[in-house]
C-alpha cells in the first residue's frame, strides 16, 4: 500500500503499462523533460528515455494523427492533449478518424490508443481551459470515454484503456490531481464499463463523475446528517461503455435518481443516462429524474462566479432535499 | 538544432528617425508594462489574484514598440500572454488588474479573466487562449478592412510555439494570397511552456524561416529594442495600408519569469536569464535616452508618474467589490441571457 496523489497515479499507471509492453509510447506537449504541465508524467522520460517519451511541438493534430497512424500499425500510443478544451483543435481525429476506422475498414484497421486530457474546472482558468468535455467525446460510436475520480481508479482504468483494442479518451480531472488515495502495490488492472457504488443508500441514487464524485459523497453525508436522507452514490467512471446494470439496479432499489454533472446542461452525459432510465426503468421511479449541472453558460474566470456555476456540495444537497421532500 | 541561448541583436536593422516625443512615449509604455506586470505578480503572491497568469516581463519592447506604431482604430489580437499588449493600447491599469483579481471593476467584470482581456473601444479585439486560434481571426478582421475599404490594420501577436500549429500556416497562406492588411508579430522568447522551441522545430527561426513558404520577406529583429520594433512595425503597417499585404515579423526576446504563475522556470540553463537581463529592454532604453541627452530627471518623473498610476489602480481594485453574481447568466446570447428554451 502507498499513498499516491492522483497525478502520481497517472505516472504510475503509464509506467506500469510501458514496463509491461514495449509498444506503449507517450507523446504530448511538455510531457517528457518537464514531466507534464500538470506534473502527471514526472519520471517517465528518465525511466523510459526519449525514444518512448516524446515532447511534441504545439501541434495537436500531429499528436493525435501520429498516434493514430502508430496505433494502426502496431504501437500502443498514449497521447496527451494537455487541456481537454484543446480537443477542439484536433477534433477531426476524435470525431471522424479514430472512431470510424474499424467500421469503415470492415474490421481491418483498429486504433488502440489512449488520449489523456486534463479536464474540468475549479482552477479559475476561464472559459477555454476549464470545460468538462465528456459529451464532446461520448457521442461517437467507436470511441470509449473514461474519467476516474481516485488515484487507484486512475491506474486501473488507465491500464485497461491502454490494453483496450479501441480508442479511449481518458479524462483526468485537473482539480483532483492533488488528491491523495491508497493504492495497493503491484499491478493494477481495472475494467472499462464498470461503475462503482461508493456509498450504499436507500432513498435516492446519485450518479457522478470526476470532481463531482467527492462533492456528491460529501452531499450524501450532509443529507444523511441533516435530514436522514440515505443516498447511494455511484461513480459512473466509464461513460462508454456504460455500466447500465449497476445504474439501473441502483435506481430499482432507491426509486429516485440524480445526476451530478460538471458540464453545462445541454446534452451533458446525464441527459443520456436519464433517457436510458426513462426508457428502461420508468416504473422503478417514484419521482422525476433530476439533473444537477452547470447552467447553460461558458465558465467564467472569477472565483466567485466559477463557484456559483459548477455544482457545489450545498447546491447538490439543496436540490436533492427539495426534490425528495416536494 | 542548437538552441540559441544568447541574446541576439536581430538581423534586420532599423532605418528611420523617431521623434523625441514618440521615444518618451515608448519609454513610458515600457515602464508602465513593467510595473503593472510586476504588480500583477505581487498580487499573485498575496493570493489576491487567483487562477493563472502569463506575464510579459522582459518582453515589454515588443508591446510598446508595436503599440506606438499603431494608429487609433487599428486592431490587436493577443494571446493569453496579453496583459502588456492590452495595456499598451491604452486600457487603464485598474481595468486589467481588476479583471485579474475577479473584481467588479475589471475589464470584463471577471467573466473572462487574465487570459481573455478584451477592450473593443481600445481596438483590443480579444486575447485568445487556444494557441494559434487568433491568427485566422485576425485575417478575417483584415479581410473586412479590405472588403470595406477601411484603412485599419490588424496586428496578431503570438509566440514561437504557435508557429507549429496548423492555424499559423493556414492563416499565413490565406493572408498572403489575399494580400490582407494584417501584421503577424511572432514573439520568440525561446520557450513554449517548458520546452525550448528549438527542440521541437525543424528550423532555427520558427517564424521567419517559414516566411518564404508564403512568399513573405524574412524578418528577424531585436525584440528587446523598442526603436527597432517601432520602425519595423511602422514599415509593415505602411505596407499593409498600401495594399501590399501581410508581414511576418519575428521578434527575438525573452520572458524573465516562468511561463505562467505555476512555473518556476527551472528548465532554463544557468546564466541564461542573467544574460538576457543584461539586455533588459527597459534599462537599455533608459540608458539610450540618457546617452542621447534626455535628462535623468525627466525619466525619473515618468517612472514616478507610472508608479502612482499603478499604485492608485491597485488601491482601487482592492477596494472594489468582488464581481457581482447577477452577471453569471448574462451575455450568453444577444438577448442578454443564457436561455435556450422557452
Ligand atoms: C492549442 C493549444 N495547445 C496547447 C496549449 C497550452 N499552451 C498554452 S501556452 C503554450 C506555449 C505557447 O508558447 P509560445 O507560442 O511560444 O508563446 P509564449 O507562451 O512563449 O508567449 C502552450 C503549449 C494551448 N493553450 N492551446
Ligand atoms: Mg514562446
Amino acid at each position: 500500500m502507498a499513498q499516491l496523489t492522483y497525478r502520481e497515479a497517472v505516472a504510475r499507471g503509464i509506467a506500469q503499462e510501458m514496463a509491461r509492453d514495449e509498444n506503449v509510447v507517450l507523446l504530448g506537449e511538455d510531457v517528457a523533460k518537464a514531466g507534464g504541465v500538470f506534473k502527471a508524467t514526472v519520471g517517465l522520460f528518465e525511466q523510459f528515455g526519449p525514444k518512448r517519451v516524446l515532447d511534441t511541438p504545439i501541434s495537436e493534430q500531429a499528436i493525435l494523427g501520429a498516434a493514430m497512424g502508430a496505433a494502426m500499425t502496431g504501437l500502443r500510443p498514449i497521447a496527451e492533449i494537455m487541456f481537454a478544451d484543446f480537443l477542439g483543435v484536433c477534433y477531426d481525429y476524435i470525431a471522424n478518424e479514430f472512431p470510424k476506422t474499424r467500421y469503415m475498414s470492415n474490421g481491418q484497421v483498429s486504433c488502440p490508443l489512449v488520449v489523456r486530457c486534463g479536464n474540468g474546472g475549479g482552477a479559475r482558468f476561464g472559459a477555454q481551459h476549464s470545460q468538462s468535455v465528456e459529451n464532446w467525446c461520448m457521442q461517437f460510436p467507436g470511441l470509449k470515454v473514461v474519467s476516474p475520480s481516485s488515484p487507484v481508479d486512475v491506474i486501473g482504468l488507465l491500464a485497461a484503456a491502454v490494453r483496450d483494442p479501441d480508442p479511449v479518451v481518458f479524462l483526468e480531472h485537473k482539480s483532483l490531481y492533488a488528491v491523495k488515495g491508497e493504492v495497493p502495490d503491484g499491478e493494477i488492472l481495472d475494467t472499462l464499463g464498470t461503475a462503482r457504488i461508493l456509498r450504499p443508500g436507500r432513498d435516492a441514487t446519485i450518479l457522478a463523475l470526476g470532481m463531482m464524485v467527492p462533492r456528491s459523497l460529501q452531499a450524501a453525508e450532509a443529507l444523511q446528517a441533516k435530514y436522514g436522507i440515505s443516498c447511494e452514490v455511484i461513480d459512473v467512471r466509464s461513460l462508454v461503455p456504460l455500466d447500465t446494470q449497476c445504474i439501473l439496479g441502483s435506481v430499482a432499489r432507491t426509486g429516485r435518481v440524480f445526476t451530478v454533472e460538471e458540464n453545462p446542461r445541454q446534452l451533458g452525459w446525464g441527459s443520456e443516462l436519464v433517457s436510458i432510465i426513462a426508457d428502461e426503468a420508468f416504473y422503478d421511479l417514484d419521482g422525476p429524474a433530476v439533473r444537477i449541472t452547470t447552467p447553460n453558460i461558458p465558465l467564467p474566470a472569477a472565483d466567485a462566479l466559477e463557484d456559483l456555476a459548477i455544482p457545489s456540495v450545498d447546491r447538490i444537497v439543496g436540490m436533492i432535499h427539495r426534490s425528495l421532500t416536494a | 538544432m542548437t538552441q540559441k541561448t544568447r541574446p541576439s541583436a536581430g538581423e534586420t536593422a532599423p532605418e528611420r528617425e523617431i521623434s523625441p516625443e514618440k521615444r518618451l512615449e515608448m519609454y513610458r509604455l515600457q515602464v508602465l508594462l513593467r510595473q503593472a506586470e510586476q504588480r500583477a505578480y505581487d498580487l499573485f503572491l498575496e493570493n489576491k489574484i487567483k487562477g493563472t497568469s502569463h506575464l510579459s516581463l522582459g518582453q515589454e519592447a515588443v508591446a510598446a514598440g508595436t503599440a506606438a506604431a499603431m494608429r487609433p482604430g487599428d486592431l490587436s489580437f493577443c494571446t493569453y500572454r496579453g496583459h502588456a499588449h492590452t495595456l499598451a493600447r491604452g486600457v487603464p491599469v485598474e481595468k486589467v488588474l481588476g479583471e485579474l483579481m475577479g473584481r467588479d471593476n475589471g475589464l470584463m467584470r471577471g467573466k473572462g479573466g487574465s487570459m481573455h482581456l478584451t477592450s473593443v473601444e481600445h481596438g483590443v479585439m480579444g486575447s485568445y487562449a487556444i494557441v494559434g486560434a487568433h491568427l485566422p481571426i485576425a485575417c478575417g478582421a483584415a479581410w473586412r478592412a479590405q472588403y470595406k475599404g477601411d484603412s485599419d490594420v490588424s496586428v496578431c501577436f503570438f509566440g514561437d510555439g504557435a508557429t507549429n500549429i496548423g492555424a499559423f500556416h493556414e492563416a499565413l497562406n490565406f493572408a498572403a494570397c489575399r494580400k490582407l492588411p494584417v501584421v503577424f508579430v511572432c514573439e520568440n522568447n525561446l520557450y513554449m511552456e517548458y520546452t525550448p522551441i528549438t527542440e521541437v522545430t525543424a528550423v532555427t527561426h520558427p517564424g521567419a524561416d517559414r516566411a518564404s513558404a508564403y512568399g513573405l520577406e524574412r524578418i528577424v529583429i531585436d525584440g528587446n529594442d523598442a526603436d527597432v520594433v517601432y520602425l519595423t512595425l511602422s514599415k509593415a503597417f505602411a505596407r499593409a495600408r498600401a495594399g501590399e499585404g501581410p508581414s511576418l515579423i519575428e521578434c527575438l526576446t525573452y520572458r524573465h519569469s516562468g511561463h505562467s504563475r505555476a512555473d518556476p522556470a527551472k528548465y532554463r540553463p544557468p546564466g541564461e536569464l542573467d544574460r538576457w537581463k543584461e539586455r533588459d529592454p527597459v534599462s537599455i532604453y533608459r540608458k539610450r535616452l540618457e546617452a542621447e541627452g534626455v535628462p535623468g530627471a525627466t525619466l525619473d518623473a515618468i517612472e514616478a508618474q507610472v508608479r502612482r498610476v499603478v499604485d492608485d489602480a491597485t488601491k482601487a481594485c482592492e477596494a472594489a467589490p468582488s464581481t457581482s453574481e447577477d452577471i453569471l447568466f448574462t451575455d450568453v446570447y444577444a438577448d442578454g441571457g443564457c436561455s435556450w428554451r422557452n
